[in-house]
């Protein structure tokens, strides 16, 4: 899985810059791939990002904002994906976030307590057809119902 | 020879488990001893019958579906790999009526062939539009692209030739295609399933229209929520490099075309093409205004062919029958096909591919079957997002780009998400709204602040007693956001919006048609 970030040593980071300096467009590639390894894309990669790209720290940081794929700050074990697109709302999609928020006592943008799951809105998994659809990790679900969902994130949630 | 069956890994198809079923099948067919090749195909897209098994017989492929990893035992039992009889059988998969009734042009392979066999490929018509262009000057293979009618099916419906004309007369020494597969729209897979079931086509068609417009690099930016159709596409292309089909000298014609996946970052807006160029670039994906256009100055300031995924698709089948082979199909200026996408509250749900000029009564009931929940169909909002709600009343409206415009309704990307009769169409208008404030990229005001101010004047419209007030206020925001838009984003979020109030007033607890301004 991730690795724990170490905010003294960015060597893992230094292969990633020289990867994508020269590359036409280069900065969305190398936030995939820090987002990849780390999960989340850690502030005090921002300044040596900035330099490596000769972008301004400002430039760097309003393309991380600006994405909703890229996250500041560490998430759960598991990333929880509900779709609240129309296709997913037309067979009862937001039951599902109902039900996620409850399962794991917390809300939207946020991680449960016990750091296992973050929950996440999502618009569209392309899945309309079978929908209401949810992601768990790297698992597309879909024909979704409240109890099913329950039971997958508490298999997903694991014993303790 | 050992029986040789199908299961697909179309993720619609692996959210149902296709994969436990395969695995199921193989654990299960071992323990009795059976040699069973097991194929994972693209998916036939019959959504609701997957996981849809198939069985290579002597009277061609019989379907099974849906399966779960329960019902492998009794199907080996039944005699499955003989196509034996079992409760789930469903007869040969191309009797299937709703498979049956479809006019399969660019999806005629989906199903059939397995995404990454350059074999399989080859064996079902692969490859030979591009030695059709080889063959031909880039200006004839423009004019056979002009000729064929074939328009933008992103949603714009900009005719594709005139877009690649424009790059080819442009001088640069350095041009790009880029292919659009951010497909954000709920209620759209076309382009997921392409990208997943068969990549060689995409590639196919961007190596033509790299060939017709002298662009020697290609880009295609597929979202971030399309995981494993990144993970197909750069397979493909991988495959591709080493077969000769990319790099610098595309099936010994001594021309390059090289071409790489750009990964998006979740924002809807960047499938509008200039805030797209921008992601590409590695910034914020802001809307560019227009002119310069994306063919004079696109991608990194130089000439660039803009496409959608299945207008890129279609080219092939077009340079390899001719354009008057794809011009026969369709109606007035909507020639071809379109794969329509039946999605949401819909009992059979999946592509259809036909020709422009059916109906979306018979794509909800002789395709669809109604609504999967039972209960009548309320509305039916056509053309994702940003597309207006038709309601009964239109249904039998031909499904063509100008048919649809007249109506005030838009075909887009040929996304048809489904609503019972519990749904609030006040509250469908709000979230609208909401979803264009979540997603404005906020270049423009009309789309930032009108947007904001769309979802509140909502609110107070279903609130308050009064209703004229509000009424008006939303009518008047909706022109500006129509009209001082930079883009579709803020400039189409009324679609949903004024279509919801004009046609289903009661739900916004209007008694009479909600007046209009004047």
């Amino acid at each position: 899985m991730h690795h724990a970030p170490d905010s003294n040593n960015w060597t893992w980071l230094q292969p990633l810059l020289t990867q994508h300096q020269g590359q036409a467009g280069g900065l969305l590639p190398l936030l995939h791939d820090i987002q990849d390894r780390m999960g989340f894309v850690p502030a005090g990669a921002v300044p040596l990002i900035a330099q490596a790209m000769n972008l301004s720290r400002a430039e760097v940081h309003g393309v991380i904002s600006y994405y909703h794929h890229f996250r500041t700050e560490a998430p759960g074990q598991h990333v929880v994906q509900i779709c609240r697109a129309e296709a997913c709302q037309a067979c009862g999609g937001e039951a599902l976030m109902d039900q996620a928020q409850a399962s794991l006592g917390c809300a939207e943008h946020e991680t449960s307590a016990d750091g296992r799951f973050t929950l996440e809105s999502v618009y569209c998994l392309g899945l309309c057809a079978s929908s209401p659809a949810v992601q768990i990790g790297d698992r597309l679900h879909a024909r979704m119902d409240p109890a099913k969902l329950k039971q997958l994130l508490a298999v997903a949630g694991g014993a303790r | 020879m050992s029986a040789r069956i199908f299961i697909p890994c179309d993720s619609a198809a692996l959210a149902v488990g296709a994969d436990e079923v395969a695995q199921a099948f193989q654990d299960h067919a071992a323990a009795r001893g059976l040699v069973v090749d097991v194929q994972r195909n693209s998916s036939r897209g019959l959504f609701w019958l997957e996981p849809l098994l198939e069985v290579q017989t002597e009277q061609g492929r019989i379907a099974y579906g849906p399966v779960s990893p329960e019902d492998v035992p009794s199907l080996l039992a039944a005699d499955v790999l003989h196509g034996g009889a079992h409760p789930l059988c469903l007869g040969p998969t191309e009797q299937i009526p709703f498979l049956a009734q479809q006019q399969r042009l660019t999806f005629a392979r989906m199903g059939i062939t397995r995404p990454l066999s350059l074999e399989d490929y080859a064996a079902h018509g692969g490859w030979q539009g591009l030695q059709q262009a080889l063959s031909q000057s880039s200006e004839a293979v423009v004019q056979t692209v002009l000729d064929s009618g074939l328009r933008g099916r992103g949603g714009a419906a900009f005719p594709a030739g005139i877009k690649w004309r424009t790059v080819l007369g442009a001088v640069s020494t350095q041009k790009y295609v880029v292919c659009n597969a951010d497909e954000g729209d709920s209620g759209t897979f076309s382009d997921r399933m392409t990208l997943e079931g068969d990549p060689f086509m995409l590639i196919e068609g961007m190596v033509i229209a790299g060939l017709a417009v002298g662009a020697t690099q290609g880009f295609i930016y597929i979202r971030s929520e399309y995981p494993h159709a990144i993970a197909t596409m750069r397979q493909a292309i991988a495959l591709c490099e080493s077969a000769g089909f990319l790099g610098s000298d595309v099936m010994g014609s001594g021309q390059a075309f090289a071409l790489q996946v750009r990964k998006a970052a979740g924002s809807y807006v960047c499938g509008e093409e200039t805030a797209m160029l921008e992601s590409i670039e590695g910034k914020r994906g802001i809307v560019r205004a227009k002119p310069p256009l994306p063919a004079i100055e696109g991608l990194f300031g130089q000439p660039t062919v803009i496409n959608n995924v299945i207008t890129l698709a279609s080219v092939p089948l077009i340079l390899a029958k001719g354009s008057a082979f794809y011009k026969n199909f369709g109606v007035g200026r909507s020639t071809g096909t379109l794969p329509f996408q039946l999605a949401g509250n819909i009992r059979h749900g999946g592509l259809v591919e036909r020709a422009f000029g059916l109906t979306l009564r018979e794509l909800l009931f002789d395709f669809g079957g109604g609504s999967r929940s039972g209960r009548p169909i309320k509305a039916v909002q056509v053309g994702g997002p940003l597309g207006a709600y038709v309601p009964e009343s239109q249904w039998d409206v031909p499904l063509d780009y100008e048919a649809y415009a007249a109506i005030g309704a838009v075909v887009g990307h040929g996304g048809i998400v489904v609503h019972d009769d519990s749904a609030n169409m006040a509250q469908l208008a709000r979230y609208a709204m909401a979803f264009c404030a979540l997603e404005s990229c906020g270049k423009c005001t009309p789309c930032r602040i009108g947007s904001t101010r769309g979802v509140e004047t909502i609110d107070r419209l279903r609130n308050s007693a009064d209703k004229t007030q509000p009424v008006k206020l939303l009518r008047d925001l909706c022109d500006t956001m129509l009209n001082g838009s930079l883009c579709a984003m803020g400039g189409m979020t009324p679609y949903p919006v004024l279509s919801a109030l004009n046609h289903y007033p009661e739900d916004f607890g209007l008694t009479a048609p909600a007046p209009s301004v004047e």
